[in-house]
C-alpha cells in the first residue's frame, strides 16, 4: 500500500515558532557587549528549509578579531586566571541551568537556522549541549585529579572554529572544557549557523560571566583564516572538513601553538551475519540519516556480510520508506533540510559520480518541499572500494553498501580509508565485537548501536580525521599545559 | 527472501518442522533481538505527535479495535449484558461512534453475551472467549480442548488461548506447538484463534520472537501479548517485536497474522502509540480490526472522552461517559 492511500497520514504537528524572537540583524559579542562590526559588513543567514532570510549576521574582520583577542586576553589576565576552579565551575553551572530553562527556545532556533528536525534538536542537540556544561562544571575544581599532572594550567586565550552541523552542541564541546580549564575564548561559529551562538552569548550575559571570557565573532571563511593567523592566540581548536583542517595545520606549523582538529570521516558500519538484524537495520538508518548525514562520524559505509546482503537491503529499504522527510519544524519529521545550497550541490555531485561509476542508487518515493534544499535518503549498492562514494566524505543522507565474506576482510575494508573517526560493529557474539573493536582503526567504535554521544566519553579521530579528544577526562588535556612553577592554591584569603 | 506463498495447513511442512528437534533448530535460526535497540526504537516512535484529523481517525480506529473485556471472578450476567450494550453503542448519544471489535469474556458468559448482542441487533460483534484453562494454562490437554469446544458451542467465534509457558521455557517447543495445532483444529472454521504468549512470563525479546513464530506456524490467526493477569504486559517494545514478526512472516508466506496487545493500555495516548507502531512497523495494511485488536476495559472510556474533547474543544467530566 502506498503512503498516499494510507488513511493514517499524520496531520502536521508543527512546533511553535513563537518561542523565539529573531532580530533583523546581529552584532558581534566582544568584551561582554554586542558591538557592530568594524568591517561594517553583514551577510544573510537563511532557513535552509524555506530559503527565508532569518537575519543579517556580522562579518567579523581583522580589526574585530583584534578587539576580541584583546578582550579575551584582558579577561584571562585580570579575572579568569585569578578565579579558583570552584568559582569557574559556578559560572558553568549557571550557564547550564539557564540553557536548560531556555532549551525549547534553543531547539526551535537551531531548527530554523540549521534545517535539522525539531525532534533531533529537542531530544539530542540541546540536551547534550547542556550536559557538556554540567559535566565540565564539575571538572573545574578537580583538574589536578584529571591525570594530566599535578599542576595543570590553562593556555590562555583559545581560538575555536566550529561547524554548521551541530552548531550549539559543537559550541558546547569547545567552550565548556575551555572555560572549565581556565582559558578564555574567541569563538567563530559557522557562516550558515550563527544564531544559537548569539543566543548563547545572551545566556552568558544573563549568567553574569565576566566580560571578555567568551567572545563570539561571527563571519565566513575569511574570518576563520584571520583567527588562525592571529598571533594573540595561544591554542586552537577546530571542527570541520579535513581540507580546512589541513590548511590550518599548515598555517600553524612550527609556531609552537597547539591545535586540536576534529575533521571528516567515512565511518564503516559492519554488520555480521549473526547480528540482531532488525536493530542493525535501525542502527544503520540512525548512523547515516541522523542529522541528514551531516555528521563527521556518520556510518556512511555499510559493510554487509555477503550472505545476508539481499535480505538486509530489503529490510533496509522498507525501513527507509518510513522515513518522514520534510518540514523540520514538524515534530514527526525524521529527515530535515540540507544545510546549504553548496552542501546540496556537493551531495548531488558525489551521488552522480556514484551512478557514473556503476553503483546502483535507490531512493524512496517521498515528496520533497518545493522551496529549500532537500535530498532524498539514498542507498548505493554494488559499490566497490575504489568508488568515490566509498572513499570521499559525502556529508549527506547517502549510504554506500559494500560486502565482505570473512571477518578479516571486513576489518581490512573498514580500515581501508584515509579517515579514522568512527566505526560500528553489529553482532550478537561478544567475542567478535571485542576482536573487531581491537582491530578497527577508529577513534570511536560503537557496538550494536551508533551515533551515541555522552559528555563523559572522549570523541576524536585517527589519521585524517584529526587529533585530540573532546569530552571526558581526555578532552580536558588539549586545554591544559604544565606550568614550571607551582601555583599557590588555597582559600580566598590566599589570593592576591 | 524467497516467498513460500503457502496455505495455512502446509505451514509446518513448509518450515520443515516435524519434531521437537526440527522446531527447536528452526527457532534458533531466527535472528536475535537487541534489547537496547528495540526499546530505543519503541521510545522513538512514541514521540510521534498525532494531531487533529489524524488523531480523530486514530481514536475511531482504536475504538473499533477494542476487544472490550471483563475477566473477573465477580462477573455477573448483568455486568456482561451492560458490557455488550457498551460494545454496541459505546456512546449512546452519538451513533457515529463505531462499535468495538469484540466482547471478550470467560466461557460461562459466552452464551449470555452472544444472545444479548443478538437481541440488541449487534450480530456483527463477535464474542471472544478465553479458553484453555486461562490464565495459567495449567490443565490437561483434554480439558483445554473441552474448554474450547464448550466456548464455541456457546457461541464464541474467537478463542483466546494461552500457551504452555512452562513447556516453552523448558524447551519443549513441540508440545506448545502441538497444543496450538490441536486447539486450532478444534476451532476449525467456526472460530478465529488468538494465541496468548504471556510475554511477561517469557521475559526476553528473543523468547517473544520465537514464541510468535511458533504460534504463527502452528496456525494462530492472531498472536496476543498477555492475559492481562501478569505484568509487564503489552509494552511498546514487545508489541514492536510481535509486529515485526507478523510483517516478516507475511513477507515469507503471504499469510497475514493479526496482533493483539492486551493489558496496560488504558489511555488514548497509549492506544495511539500502538497504532503508530502498527503503521510504521507492520504497515498500514494491519490498521484494521481484522488484523489488530486491543484487549482493554478502561481504555474505551478514555477514547470516548478524547472524542468529546475533539468534538467540543474541552474535556468533559468523566460523569458524561457510562462506567460500564
Amino acid at each position: 500500500m502506498k503512503e498516499s492511500s494510507n488513511p493514517f497520514t499524520y496531520a502536521p504537528a508543527p512546533e511553535s515558532r513563537e518561542l523565539v524572537s529573531i532580530e533583523s540583524s546581529y552584532d558581534l559579542f566582544i568584551d561582554g557587549k554586542f558591538i557592530a562590526p568594524k568591517s561594517k559588513k553583514r551577510f544573510p543567514s537563511i532557513n535552509p528549509a524555506t530559503e527565508e532570510v532569518l537575519s543579517k549576521i556580522s562579518l567579523g574582520g581583522k580589526e574585530d578579531l583584534d578587539l576580541a583577542v584583546k578582550s579575551a586576553r584582558r579577561a584571562y589576565e585580570k579575572v579568569w586566571s585569578k578565579l579558583p576552579g570552584k568559582e569557574r565551575g559556578k559560572y558553568l553551572y549557571r550557564i547550564a541551568r539557564l540553557m536548560q530553562e531556555r532549551a525549547r527556545e534553543f531547539a526551535v532556533l537551531e531548527t530554523l537556522d540549521n534545517g535539522k528536525p525539531i525532534r533531533e534538536t529537542r531530544d539530542t542537540d540541546i540536551p547534550l549541549a547542556i550536559q557538556h556544561f554540567f559535566y565540565h562544571a564539575g571538572w573545574a575544581d578537580k583538574l589536578e585529579y584529571a591525570g594530566h599532572g599535578s599542576n595543570p594550567r590553562a593556555h590562555g586565550v583559545v581560538g575555536q572554529i566550529i561547524p554548521w552541523n551541530f552548531p550549539l552542541l559543537m559550541l558546547a564541546w569547545k567552550v565548556a572544557p575551555a572555560l572549565a580549564t581556565g582559558n578564555t575564548v574567541v569563538l567563530k561559529p559557522a557562516e550558515t549557523t550563527s544564531l544559537t551562538a548569539l543566543l548563547f552569548a545572551q545566556v552568558c550575559l544573563d549568567a553574569g560571566l565576566p566580560a571578555g571570557v567568551i567572545n563570539i565573532v561571527t563571519g565566513d571563511g575569511t574570518t576563520g583564516a584571520s583567527l588562525i593567523a592571529h598571533k594573540g592566540i595561544d591554542k586552537f581548536a577546530f571542527t570541520g572538513s579535513t581540507e580546512v583542517g589541513k590548511a590550518i595545520n599548515r598555517a600553524l606549523a612550527a609556531t609552537g601553538r597547539p591545535v586540536t582538529l576534529e575533521l571528516g570521516g567515512k565511518g564503516a558500519n559492519i554488520v555480521f551475519e549473526d547480528a540482531a538484524i532488525d536493530q542493525a537495520v535501525e542502527g544503520i538508518v540512525q548512523g547515516i540519516f541522523f542529522n541528514q548525514g551531516h555528521v563527521c562520524c556518520a556510518g556512511s559505509r555499510l559493510l554487509l556480510q555477503e550472505n545476508i546482503h539481499d535480505h538486509f537491503i530489503e529490510k533496509l529499504e522498507r525501513r527507509i520508506e518510513k522515513i518522514r522527510v520534510g518540514d523540520p519544524m514538524d515534530k514527526n519529521t525524521d529527515l530535515g533540510a540540507i544545510n546549504s545550497k553548496e552542501q546540496l550541490q556537493k551531495i548531488v555531485e558525489l551521488t552522480q559520480s556514484g551512478e557514473v561509476e556503476g553503483a546502483k542508487a535507490w531512493q524512496p518515493d517521498c515528496a520533497l518541499p518545493s522551496r529549500g534544499f532537500w535530498f532524498r535518503p539514498t542507498i548505493f549498492t554494488n559499490v566497490t572500494g575504489a568508488h568515490r562514494i566509498a572513499r570521499e566524505e559525502i556529508f549527506g543522507p547517502v549510504l554506500s553498501v559494500l560486502t565482505f565474506r570473512t571477518p578479516q576482510e571486513a576489518i581490512e575494508k573498514a580500515n581501508n580509508t584515509p579517515y579514522g573517526l568512527a566505526a560500528g560493529v553489529w553482532s550478537e557474539k561478544g567475542s567478535r565485537i571485542l576482536w573487531a573493536s581491537r582491530e578497527l582503526k577508529a577513534g570511536v567504535i560503537w557496538a550494536n548501536t551508533y551515533n551515541k554521544f555522552d559528555a563523559a566519553s572522549p570523541f576524536g579521530g585517527y589519521k585524517e580525521s584529526g587529533w585530540g579528544r573532546e569530552g571526558g577526562r581526555h578532552g580536558l588535556l588539549p586545554y591544559l599545559t604544565q606550568s614550571q612553577t607551582p601555583r599557590v592554591r588555597s582559600g580566598k584569603g590566599a589570593r592576591k | 527472501m524467497s516467498q513460500l506463498r503457502t496455505s495455512k495447513s502446509d505451514l509446518a511442512r513448509d518450515f520443515g518442522i516435524s519434531d521437537d528437534r526440527s522446531l527447536s533448530l528452526f527457532l534458533k535460526t531466527l535472528p536475535g533481538v537487541d534489547q537496547v535497540g528495540a526499546e530505543a526504537r519503541a521510545v522513538e516512535l512514541g514521540t510521534r505527535s498525532i494531531k487533529k484529523e489524524s488523531k480523530a481517525w486514530a481514536i475511531d480506529m482504536a475504538i473499533s479495535m477494542v476487544d472490550l473485556t471483563t475477566l473477573e471472578g465477580a462477573d455477573t450476567e448483568g455486568k456482561v449484558r451492560s458490557l455488550c450494550n457498551k460494545a454496541h453503542r459505546p456512546d449512546p448519544t452519538d451513533p457515529s461512534v463505531p462499535h468495538v471489535g469484540a466482547v471478550c469474556v470467560y466461557n460461562d458468559m459466552v452464551k449470555i453475551a452472544r444472545s444479548h448482542l443478538d437481541s440488541i441487533g449487534a450480530n456483527e460483534i463477535p464474542v471472544a472467549a478465553v479458553a484453555t484453562a486461562f490464565p495459567s494454562g495449567r490443565a490437561s490437554r483434554e480439558v483445554k480442548l473441552r474448554d474450547t469446544r464448550d466456548a464455541i458451542e456457546a457461541g464464541a467465534s474467537e478463542i483466546d488461548m494461552v500457551i504452555d509457558r512452562g513447556a516453552f521455557l523448558s524447551g519443549h517447543y513441540k508440545s506448545v506447538f502441538d497444543e496450538i495445532v490441536a486447539i486450532k483444529k478444534e476451532c476449525g472454521e467456526k472460530a478465529h484463534l488468538k494465541v496468548i504468549l504471556e510475554t511477561g512470563e517469557l521475559v526476553t525479546y528473543d523468547n517473544v520472537r520465537r514464541a510468535s513464530y511458533l504460534a504463527m506456524i502452528a496456525g494462530a490467526d492472531f498472536i496476543k501479548t498477555s492475559t492481562g493477569k501478569v505484568t509487564p504486559a503489552a509494552t511498546p517494545p514487545v508489541v514492536l517485536i510481535m509486529l515485526q514478526a507478523v510483517r516478516d512472516f507475511f513477507d515469507r508466506t503471504g499469510i497475514r497474522i493479526g496482533v493483539k496487545p492486551a493489558g496496560g493500555i488504558r489511555t488514548s495516548k497509549d492506544a495511539i502509540k500502538q497504532l503508530v507502531l502498527v503503521n510504521e512497523i507492520a504497515g498500514p495494511e494491519w490498521l484494521s480490526p481484522a488484523y489488530f485488536r486491543i484487549g482493554a476495559s478502561a481504555l474505551l472510556n478514555d477514547l470516548l472522552m478524547q472524542r468529546f474533547k475533539m468534538r467540543d474543544g474541552y474535556y468533559a467530566s468523566s460523569n458524561y461517559v457510562s462506567i460500564e
